[in-house]
C-alpha cells in the first residue's frame, strides 16, 4: 500500500482498521522525503527518530486497543514559525539558529498531544513569513514540484512543495498576506486561510500579528477541514480568538450549493492576470454555475489601495514584533567584549537577519516614527476600515466571493528577487483577504500551457469557512485533478 | 525668590503588589527573595510566539485607585506598545497606555490634597495608566562604572501603574508630602504595599522657572525623592549662578554617592514609535464595574481625618498624621472601641501613646504595627493603669519595649516592681534628699520657672520614676516657699 495514493481522512480510516501500521506509514514518508527532498527542499528540519518513536508508540496503543485522537497516527508537517515543543523553530532564519522553543502552539499541542498526529519535520519559508517565493530563506529556497526552476510561492513554500510532492500528506502553513494560499495555488495543493480569530495564534511567531492565521495545506478539502475543525476555537491564551461556535466542517461538504450566490468582483480581473489564468478560472466559475450556483458581478472599489495598506500595516508591525531578536535570550548573538549592548543588538540584527527582513523592519520603523505615523500608519488603518467596509457590503449580495488565488503561475527562480515592488504586486489577490480578516480557500483548478498549476480562490464572509469549504469541495469533486502528483516525482519514485 | 521659582512634576511608578499574578501571565506577582530568573513563563520572557492576556484584576485595581485619586476612567481603551531597545525589556516593546496618537490614559486627571505648615494645596494629575513592569538590572556598584549587566527576569511583566502629576509643586517638602499621601491612598485601596522593596520608582521633572528642565531617573524609594530632588535644584542654581545654561537632559540618581549625574549616553530624540497593541483586545470598563468598585472601596484618609476629627475629637493634626498610616488608624478605632469606659480625654491619650513612644519604637525597629507584637487590649491596659493611678505615665513610657514584645501589662508590672508613689509621707522624705543635694537649683528657684521642673525630675530619677507628678510638684512648692 503507497501512503502517497491516499488522502489523510482515508488513512486515518485505514489506521483505525489496522489495514496500515503507523510505523509504515512513517517510514513511506521518510522514503518519500529522501526521494524528493535534495530536488525540492521542503524542509528546514527533519524530527525523524522521534517521529519513528512515536509511531511505535502509537502503534502499541494501537495494538492495545487504546489509540485516541483524531489524527492518530497521521504525520504532518509544520512550518517552522509554529513553536513545538523542543523542536527547531527557526521561522527560516540565522537570527533563530538553534533554537527549540521550550513550549508548544496551541495548535501543535492541538494536533500532535491531543490528537496523535505526527510532526515529521519543519517546512522551508521565507524569512519570518516575509516573501512569495521561499527565495527569501536563509536557508535556501525551495523548488516548484512541477518545475524545478520554479518558486513554489511563499511564505509558506515548504508546506506546500511536501505536500505536492507527496512527500506528506498535510502540512500546517500561515498565511499573513497569501502565505498559504500563494504556495498552494502555484503548487496545485488545497490551502485554507481560516478567519482572524479562528484559529489561536498562540505559538506562532509573529510577522504581521494583526494579520497573521494559522491554516492547512493540503491534497483535497476534506482534509483541510478536518484540520480546520481541530485547530479551531477560543484559545484562553490568545485574546484575538473568538468565542464562536465551531462547526463540524467535514459534514455537508456535498451539499447542494444550488441556492448560493457566487459574487465575482470586477476588479480581480483587471490587469496583471494572465489569459491563462483568467481562463481557467472562468471554467471554474462555470463549473459552480452548473452546480446550480448563481453568479453576480460584484464591485470592491477600495481594491486598488490594497498593496500599500498592506505593507505599511505589516511592515510597522514587523518592525515591532521582529525587535525582540536581539541574541540576548536566543538563538546566536555577536559576541564581542569590546562592545556595548547597543553595539551587540546592532551587529547581531544586521548579521543575522536577511536583506528582505531588514528592509521591512527598516520601513516599518520608518513608517511608525514621529511624524510619519498619522501620515502613513492611521491612514492605512482608515483604507483597511473602507476594504474590510467593502466586503460587508459585498456579502450582503452574495454568499461567497470566487476569483485567482494568484495573478500568474508560478514564476522563475531568481526573476523577481531584484525586484521587489513587483513581486509585492503579486499579493493584490490575497492581501485584500488577510486586511478584512476574511477566510479563503484556494484549490487547484487546472494547468495552464506550461503544466503549472492555477489555484482557485473562494472567499467567505466572517466565520463561514463551511461555505467556502462546501464550495470548494464541490468543485474539486467535479474538477477531479486533486490526486495528482507531478510526473518527474511520480518517476523519480 | 520668584526669578528662582522651582517647578516639580512626578511621574510615579508603583507595583501593584497585592495581585496575586503578573499582568499579561500567571506567573505569581510574589517574586521578592526568590530565585533569579525562576519566576517566569514564555510570556513574561517574551519569548517568541508568546501572547499576553490581560489580569483582569490589575484593571479592578487599576479603577479602586482612579476611584481613591478621582480621576476620570476612560471605558474604552487599547493598550499600546512602546518600542525602544534595552535588555530590560524582552520583547523590545513595552505594553504600556498612551494618550496620543489615538491612545488614551487609564484615568485623566484627579488630584491629592496635601497639607504643609496648616495649609492645604491639591496637587492636581495629569493621568494615570496600566503598563508592564521591564526585568531587574543588577549592577556591580554604579550603572556608570559597573563591567557588567545582569539581568533577572521574575520583575519582568509585573504590573505598575503609573501616576503623571502636572508640574504645579513647588518644592521637595511639597513632593514628599504628595508621595506620603499617595501612599497612604495607596494602601487605603489596598492595591499594594509599598513598603515592599522595589514596589516604588519615582521620575522627577525639575527646572528653575524659566529654565530647561531636567528628568532625574532611578529614585527607588519615597524617601529618596526629596533628597534627589534638593540636590538637582542646588546643582541647577549654583550653575545658573556662575552664569551655565542648563540643558533639557535625563540625570541618574546616584542612591549610594547621593548625586544625580548625566549619563553619557548617545543623545538622541526619544522616539517610542507607540502604535496599538493588537495581541490584546481592547479593554471595556463599564458604568456597573465602576460603580461595583466603588461599593466595595473603603473609606478614604480625608474622609477619615474628618470623621476622626468629629467622632473622637482628635485635632486635625492629629487625625492627619494618624489616618495617614491605615494600620495605626484601624489600630487606633479597634483599640478604643473595645473599651465602652473610653472618654474624650482618653482617644486623646491612646492617639498620643500611638503617634508618640509607639510609632518612635517601630520607626527605630523598621516595623509596621501589624507586624509588631503590639495588641490593642494591651495598649488599653496601660491606659486604665495609669487613669486608676497605679503607675505614672514615666513608669508607663518604660514599658514600651515589653509591651512591644507581646508581654501582658499585669506581668510587665509586676516584673518590674513599679507602682506610683503618691503617699505624701513618703514623698515628703525623697524630696527634702532631693533639695538638699541640689542647693544651686534650688537657689535658682525664684527666678527660673524651669527650676521647679528639674526638680521634679530629680525626684523621678530617685524613684526610678515611680512618684506620682501632682503630688511632688504640690510638695516641692509648699516645701520651698
Amino acid at each position: 500500500m503507497k501512503i502517497i495514493d491516499f488522502m489523510a481522512y482515508e488513512l486515518i480510516e485505514k489506521i483505525n482498521n489496522k489495514e496500515i501500521k503507523v510505523i509504515d506509514i512513517l517510514q513511506q514518508t521518510y522514503e518519500n522525503i529522501e526521494a524528493s527532498e535534495d530536488l525540492i527542499h521542503s524542509f528546514i528540519s527533519l524530527s525523524k527518530e522521534e517521529a519513528l518513536e512515536k509511531a511505535r508508540i502509537l502503534d502499541k496503543k494501537l495494538d492495545n486497543g487504546k489509540q485516541s485522537g483524531k489524527l492518530f497516527g497521521l504525520p504532518i508537517a509544520i512550518k517552522d514559525l509554529i513553536c513545538v515543543k523542543n523542536n527547531l523553530t527557526t521561522c527560516g532564519s540565522k537570527i533563530l539558529e538553534g533554537y527549540k522553543p521550550p513550549y508548544n502552539a496551541t495548535v501543535s499541542d492541538r494536533i500532535l498531544e491531543k490528537e496523535n498526529a505526527i510532526c515529521v519535520g519543519r517546512t522551508n519559508m521565507d524569512e519570518f513569513a516575509m516573501g512569495s517565493s521561499t527565495e527569501n530563506s536563509s536557508y535556501g529556497p525551495s523548488y516548484n514540484p512541477w518545475d524545478f526552476n520554479r518558486v513554489p510561492g511563499g511564505s509558506s513554500g515548504g508546506s506546500a512543495t511536501c505536500v505536492a510532492s507527496g512527500q506528506t500528506i498535510i502540512s500546517l502553513g500561515t498565511d499573513t498576506g497569501g502565505s498559504i494560499r500563494c504556495p498552494a495555488s502555484y503548487c496545485g495543493v488545497t490551502g485554507l486561510k481560516p478567519t482572524y480569530g479562528r484559529v489561536s495564534r498562540y505559538g506562532l511567531i509573529s510577522y504581521a500579528n494583526s494579520l497573521d492565521v494559522i491554516g492547512p495545506i493540503s491534497r483535497c478539502v476534506k482534509d483541510a477541514a478536518l484540520l480546520l475543525k481541530i485547530m479551531a476555537g477560543k484559545d484562553p491564551l490568545d485574546s484575538t480568538s473568538y468565542d464562536i461556535k465551531v462547526d463540524n466542517y467535514t459534514n455537508d461538504l456535498d451539499k447542494p450549493i444550488e441556492k448560493k450566490v457566487l459574487g465575482v468582483p470586477k476588479e480581480f480581473f483587471g490587469e496583471g492576470i494572465e489569459q491563462s489564468v483568467k481562463k481557467k478560472i472562468n471554467e471554474a466559475i462555470k463549473i459552480s454555475e452548473n452546480l446550480g450556483a448563481e453568479i453576480r458581478e460584484i464591485t470592491l472599489p477600495h481594491l486598488e489601495y490594497t498593496i500599500p495598506t498592506y505593507y505599511l500595516i505589516a511592515m510597522s508591525e514587523a518592525s515591532s514584533n521582529l525587535a525582540r531578536f536581539d541574541g540576548l535570550r536566543y538563538g546566536e548573538m555577536y559576541d564581542n567584549p569590546q562592545s556595548d549592548v547597543f553595539e551587540v543588538f546592532s551587529k547581531t540584527r544586521g548579521e543575522k537577519f536577511g536583506e528582505e527582513v531588514r528592509r521591512r523592519i527598516i520601513l516599518g520603523t520608518y513608517i511608525l516614527s514621529a511624524g510619519y505615523y498619522e501620515m502613513f500608519y492611521l491612514k492605512a488603518l482608515k483604507v483597511r476600515t473602507l476594504i474590510k467596509q467593502d466586503f460587508k457590503n459585498a456579502f450582503t449580495q452574495c454568499d461567497a466571493i470566487v476569483c485567482p488565488t494568484m495573478p500568474t503561475t508560478a514564476f522563475k527562480i531568481g526573476e523577481l528577487v531584484d525586484d521587489p515592488l513587483q513581486m509585492y504586486l503579486m499579493d493584490a489577490l490575497t492581501c485584500p483577504v488577510n486586511l478584512a480578516g476574511l477566510p479563503a480557500l484556494s484549490i487547484p483548478c487546472g494547468f495552464d500551457q506550461n503544466n503549472l498549476p492555477i489555484g482557485f480562490q473562494i472567499i467567505g464572509n466572517y466565520f463561514d469557512e463551511h461555505t467556502i469549504l462546501n464550495i470548494g469541495n464541490l468543485i474539486e469533486n467535479k474538477l477531479n485533478i486533486y490526486r495528482k502528483i507531478p510526473q518527474i516525482i511520480r518517476n523519480k519514485k | 525668590m520668584s526669578d528662582t521659582e522651582v517647578i516639580i512634576g512626578l511621574e510615579v511608578h508603583i507595583q501593584l503588589t497585592n495581585l496575586k499574578t503578573k499582568l499579561f501571565c500567571s506567573c505569581n506577582s510574589d517574586y521578592r527573595g526568590k530565585e533569579q530568573n525562576t519566576i517566569v513563563c514564555p510570556i513574561c520572557l517574551g519569548l517568541p510566539g508568546s501572547l499576553p492576556v490581560i489580569n483582569e484584576n490589575a484593571i479592578g485595581y487599576a479603577t479602586r485607585l482612579a476611584l481613591a485619586l478621582d480621576c476620570k476612567i476612560n471605558e474604552e481603551f487599547w493598550f499600546f506598545r512602546k518600542n525602544y531597545f534595552y535588555p530590560d525589556l524582552p520583547k523590545a516593546f513595552q505594553i504600556s497606555q498612551y494618550n496620543k496618537a489615538g491612545g488614551k490614559a487609564f484615568g485623566d486627571g484627579g488630584h491629592i490634597t496635601i497639607r504643609l505648615d496648616g495649609e492645604k494645596k491639591e496637587i492636581s494629575l495629569d493621568r494615570i495608566h496600566l503598563e508592564e513592569d521591564p526585568a531587574r538590572l543588577v549592577h556591580k556598584g554604579s550603572i556608570a562604572s559597573s563591567p557588567y549587566t545582569l539581568v533577572d527576569y521574575n520583575r519582568s511583566g509585573m504590573t505598575l501603574i503609573e501616576i503623571v502629576t502636572n508640574p504645579v509643586m513647588k518644592s521637595p517638602e511639597e513632593a514628599r508630602d504628595f508621595l506620603n499621601q499617595l501612599k497612604s491612598i495607596v494602601q487605603y485601596t489596598g492595591i499594594a504595599d509599598l513598603d515592599l522593596e522595589g514596589s516604588v520608582r519615582v521620575d522627577a521633572n525639575i527646572s528653575i522657572k524659566g529654565n530647561p528642565r531636567s528628568e532625574v531617573k532611578n529614585i527607588n524609594s519615597f524617601k529618596e525623592v526629596e533628597r534627589a530632588l534638593k540636590w538637582e535644584i542646588q546643582r541647577q542654581r549654583n550653575a545658573l549662578k556662575r552664569g551655565k545654561e542648563l540643558i533639557q537632559e535625563t540625570r541618574h540618581w546616584d542612591d549610594k554617592r547621593r548625586v544625580t549625574i548625566g549619563l553619557r549616553t548617545k543623545e538622541f530624540e526619544k522616539d517610542y514609535r507607540y502604535f496599538p497593541e493588537q495581541d490584546l483586545v481592547p479593554i471595556n470598563i463599564d458604568k456597573k464595574f465602576i460603580e461595583e468598585v466603588k461599593k466595595e472601596l473603603p473609606e478614604m484618609p480625608n474622609a477619615r481625618m474628618k470623621r476622626f476629627q468629629e467622632q473622637y475629637q482628635l485635632s486635625e493634626f492629629d487625625s492627619e498624621i494618624l489616618v495617614l498610616d491605615k494600620n495605626l488608624a484601624d489600630f487606633f478605632e479597634k483599640g478604643v472601641q473595645q473599651n465602652k469606659s473610653f472618654g474624650l480625654d482618653d482617644y486623646k491619650t491612646y492617639c498620643n501613646w500611638l503617634m508618640g513612644d509607639i510609632s518612635r519604637w517601630l520607626n527605630d525597629n523598621n516595623k509596621n504595627i501589624n507586624d509588631s507584637k503590639l495588641k490593642s487590649n494591651q495598649l488599653n491596659e496601660l491606659i486604665m493603669n495609669i487613669n486608676d493611678g497605679k503607675i505614672t505615665g514615666k513608669i508607663a513610657k518604660g514599658f514600651v519595649d515589653e509591651m512591644m514584645k507581646g508581654n501582658s501589662i499585669s506581668d510587665i508590672i509586676k516584673k518590674s516592681g513599679k507602682k506610683r508613689i503618691a503617699d505624701e509621707a513618703t514623698l515628703y522624705k525623697i524630696v527634702e534628699e532631693v533639695l538638699k543635694e541640689n542647693l544651686d537649683i534650688v537657689k535658682d528657684y525664684n527666678g527660673n520657672p524651669r527650676a521647679l521642673e528639674a526638680l521634679i525630675g530629680k525626684c523621678m530619677q530617685k524613684t526610678r520614676g515611680q512618684a506620682d507628678p501632682n503630688v511632688t510638684r504640690n510638695l516641692i512648692k509648699k516645701k520651698i516657699q
